[in-house]
């Protein structure tokens, strides 16, 4: 049954660009993943703490490669998220880019993400996983890069898919090693196998490749860069890919498998460190941006940074507040993501020193904005307070780190609070006056307001119904991910304790912070010019293409020449090798055996070889060819060829008449003008040469297989009633390869024709 | 005898690739017949040389005699020499055709096809 919601959300996506062609409201797609969710929720809702329900299909069973899909307590939360937001983000597309002509592919590409991102989180099997891990990168690139006439947009989706497909590939050499070590492909079995991954020699390796990978996608520092730049997509992408769904993917993962992987310091440590750089790293880049979209993906990345701190302290308290901040960023960042969405649309602007006074034109924005500004900034009674309160209770009961965690907790939703102002109440609640030229903004459609005021209320109700919510889906969550059901129940209301005074804290200093937002602005420049690791990445893009190039121009230089000389080179590599690997060189030694007849031929035909390479004569080269001919046509009748020397001696006549027609017409024969080039081609060559010689000597003392020749010999008279052997085999025995050799022939020769004739051909048109 | 035989190979490959690495059209058509030769005499010397007996059946006889030439490879080498004579023929028919279209010899310079 699991696999049918992701077939229905393909299956949507197919049909999309033809309802977005058609008349037929395209908000209805809607229905796809509202249908889906539906079916989730009265499954999840059905399923009790702890239980799974699980389903196998066949795949490449042999290779561990299975569909298998389970439903539990922390996937089915994010597949609700997925196919809840993913509705309204289908009804907010459809408003949004309203008669756009590729709004059929953005429909396309996101119900195919949704379908991809709905795998992943269902999915059991570590290789599917990884499948549906790729599919999200590669649905997000095309994403990214949807206005893909702008070369910019173009350059960030390449980035965004270099960086995550990278991650995705360590990803994948520690799932191997990962299912190897634990003996399963099974998600579900191998977080029971902790304790025999954790004493495997390769535990090391295995953590921190897929640590690479979670930490590229969910954009950790310092792979961060490329979510910043990948708001260059359309905002429903922005809202639905980059903050609620995609990049929680990596955070997603490493909570799964904190079973199997916690409990050593390489994991704890390198995710506090990592989490808590990336915190601080999104809060301090984010209180300078002016554009709205980015400072939201800079609060992005401090959620991010915050998620993959508390699965480092891990916690139950850490993991509980894990959860609730996850769902609670869910809910308010889309929504925030929508709005200033619905803010360009409406005013043609996303810098906040534009923006103004905007509730009395868009009132319902308005209210939708301050909701979810209100929930990231964690006040109460909002969800993102819960989510904050967990967060210092989970900081005020740690033995060791406590007040380090506490530290950067506070500093780091300092900042959220202060962001979350400037991006949710700036542009609507400020004195800034509108600078929106040549617009009169009023109020958008529902179907732009109608999304992010849905999520909006969510995100109070939550907070209201903490309880219930605690019961219903984060107690669910936190026994998913902890194999064991938790212990305390969620509530809004702590009473006087330390987490609340931090909380006043909190709120003191991000309001201050806002409000001198406007002393900040101006320093963007000078601390976006620090060099960071972008730069690093522009450099070693731009490095890959100079080697691709570089190398291209000497492997493929269009010399024929260097083509023959990498042929030669290589044969001769591999010749060398054989002896100097295997051994077996020959007996170099001159015998006694030695004939003065065949020794002079061979001399002659040597010389006149290396005189035909050096002559610069043409007639001096035919001379010197035919001399090579005549002297192998005597040493084939000394050795008992009769037929050879025939065929050799004919064949040589009319080699040397042919080239004598064909030679007067060429240019003179020239030599290698650079005698450092002809040396080295007269090394290459020699050693080519020499190598050959040391094959034949010792293949003469190689016979592997009983010859044939014998029996061939016996039978030339008695079967084929021929005394000449050598002329039985060809036209008897062997006849078939003799008549190969014609048609051979005849090719060759037709060929010749057909370039003769098209030049008579040719000259018959000059002449007319 | 067998080491002169093969020393000779060796300088028939040598000088025949030297041909082939020329930029110069008459050297590489040289460097292919050179090559072929050489060719030729691996498979026939790698048979084992027999002086003064070829594999010829004697009036009356049914078989040839003890101790004559192996026909099999020189069957192999016989084809072997007529089929280099048509790649030769063909080679020269079809560098002389090219040198025709582009005006030079210069087998470097053929790096583009889209010009001729």
């Amino acid at each position: 049954m699991l696999l049918w919601p992701v077939l229905l959300l393909a299956a949507a996506g197919l049909i999309s660009p033809y309802v977005a062609r058609s008349r037929i409201p395209v908000w209805l797609l809607a229905a796809a993943p509202a249908g889906v969710f539906a079916w989730l929720l009265s499954s999840y809702l059905r399923l009790g703490v702890g239980e799974t329900t699980a389903e196998s299909l066949g795949w490449f069973d042999p290779l561990g490669a299975s569909l298998d899909f389970v439903l539990d307590g922390f996937g089915g939360l994010l597949a609700l998220l997925i196919s809840g937001v993913g509705t309204l983000i289908v009804i907010y597309a459809s408003g949004y880019l309203a008669g756009h002509r590729d709004l059929g592919r953005l429909l396309l590409l996101l119900f195919f993400f949704m379908a991809s991102m709905l795998g992943l989180v269902l999915a059991d099997n570590v290789i599917l996983l990884f499948v549906f891990w790729e599919l999200t990168s590669i649905t997000s690139y095309l994403l990214v890069g949807f206005n893909h006439e702008d070369k910019a947009a173009r350059a960030k989706a390449l980035q965004a898919l270099l960086v995550t497909g990278a991650g995705g590939l360590a990803m994948l050499a520690g799932f191997i090693l990962l299912g190897t070590t634990a003996e399963s492909w099974r998600l579900s079995e191998i977080v029971q196998a902790g304790d025999l991954v954790r004493s495997s020699p390769v535990y090391g390796a295995l953590t921190a490749c897929i640590i690479i990978g979670a930490a590229a996608k969910s954009a950790q520092v310092p792979l961060h860069f490329w979510l910043p730049n990948a708001m260059a997509a359309p905002t429903p992408v922005s809202a639905f890919l980059h903050s609620a769904t995609m990049v929680k993917a990596g955070v997603f993962l490493l909570a799964k498998l904190s079973p199997a992987l916690d409990g050593t310091l390489l994991w704890h440590g390198s995710l506090s460190v990592l989490g808590s750089a990336t915190l601080i790293t999104g809060a301090v880049l984010g209180i300078v941006q002016t554009d709205l979209k980015r400072i939201l993906a800079y609060t992005t990345l401090s959620v991010l940074g915050i998620l993959t701190l508390l699965i480092g302290i891990g916690t139950e308290l850490a993991i509980k507040s894990m959860v609730v901040f996850l769902l609670g960023h869910a809910l308010y960042k889309a929504a925030l993501f929508m709005v200033a969405g619905t803010v360009d649309h409406e005013t043609g602007t996303r810098d906040v020193r534009r923006l103004g006074g905007l509730r009395r034109a868009m009132p319902v924005t308005a209210v939708a904005a301050l909701l979810a500004a209100f929930s990231k900034a964690g006040f109460p009674p909002f969800f993102g307070f819960v989510g904050k309160e967990y967060v210092y209770k989970t900081g005020t009961a740690l033995d060791q780190a406590g007040t380090a965690f506490i530290v950067v907790a506070v500093v780091g939703n300092m900042f959220l609070l202060a962001l979350a102002l400037k991006a949710g109440l700036h542009p609507f609640w400020s004195k800034t006056p509108l600078d929106a030229p040549g617009r009169t903004v009023h109020e958008a459609p529902w179907s732009l307001w109608g999304p992010p005021l849905a999520l909006a209320l969510c995100g109070l109700a939550f907070g209201l119904a903490a309880g219930l919510v605690g019961e219903a889906l984060v107690g669910k969550a936190v026994a998913a991910i902890r194999l064991e059901p938790m212990t305390s129940s969620l509530s809004l209301w702590h009473g006087l304790s330390l987490p609340l005074v931090l909380s006043v804290v909190t709120m003191a200093g991000g309001l201050l912070i806002y409000a001198n937002r406007r002393l900040i602005w101006p320093h963007r420049g000078r601390i976006e010019a620090v060099p960071g690791p972008s730069s690093v990445y522009e450099t070693m893009v731009g490095n890959l293409a100079e080697v691709a190039k570089r190398k291209t121009r000497i492997l493929q230089s269009g010399a024929l020449t260097r083509y023959v000389a990498i042929v030669i080179a290589a044969a001769t590599f591999l010749l060398g090798w054989k002896f100097l690997r295997f051994g077996g060189w020959p007996d170099l030694t001159i015998g006694p055996d030695i004939e003065i007849l065949p020794a002079v031929l061979c001399v002659l035909a040597a010389g006149a070889a290396l005189g035909a390479t050096i002559a610069t004569s043409r007639l001096g080269v035919l001379v010197a060819l035919g001399i090579v001919g005549i002297a192998i046509a005597l040493l084939f009748l000394h050795y008992s060829a009769p037929d050879l020397a025939i065929t050799q001696i004919l064949v040589e006549a009319l080699t040397v008449m042919l080239l004598m027609l064909v030679v007067y017409k060429l240019p003179p024969v020239r030599r290698e003008p650079r005698p450092g080039v002809a040396a080295a081609k007269w090394a290459l060559a020699a050693g080519f040469g020499g190598g050959m010689t040391l094959i034949v000597l010792q293949a003469l003392e190689l016979q592997v297989a009983p010859s044939i020749s014998e029996q061939l010999a016996t039978w030339s008279y008695p079967a084929a009633h021929g005394r000449n052997v050598v002329n039985v085999i060809l036209v008897d025995f062997r006849a078939l390869d003799t008549f190969g050799e014609m048609i051979v022939l005849t090719i060759a020769a037709l060929g010749v024709l057909s370039l003769l004739a098209r030049r008579k051909r040719k000259r018959e048109d000059a002449g007319s | 005898m067998n080491l002169v035989l093969a020393l000779c190979i060796g300088i028939l490959f040598t000088a025949g690739i030297v041909c082939l690495l020329q930029r110069c059209m008459m050297r590489l058509v040289v460097g292919l017949i050179l090559l072929g030769q050489a060719a030729n005499l691996i498979v026939f010397t790698g048979a084992g040389l027999t002086s003064g007996e070829p594999a010829l059946v004697a009036e009356g006889a049914k078989v040839p005699p003890p101790g004559a030439a192996d026909a099999l490879p020189q069957a192999m080498v016989l084809t072997a020499i007529v089929i280099g004579f048509g790649l030769t023929v063909f080679a020269l028919t079809l560098l002389n055709r090219a040198r025709e279209t582009s005006g030079h010899d210069d087998l470097d310079a053929f790096s583009e096809t889209d010009r001729i």
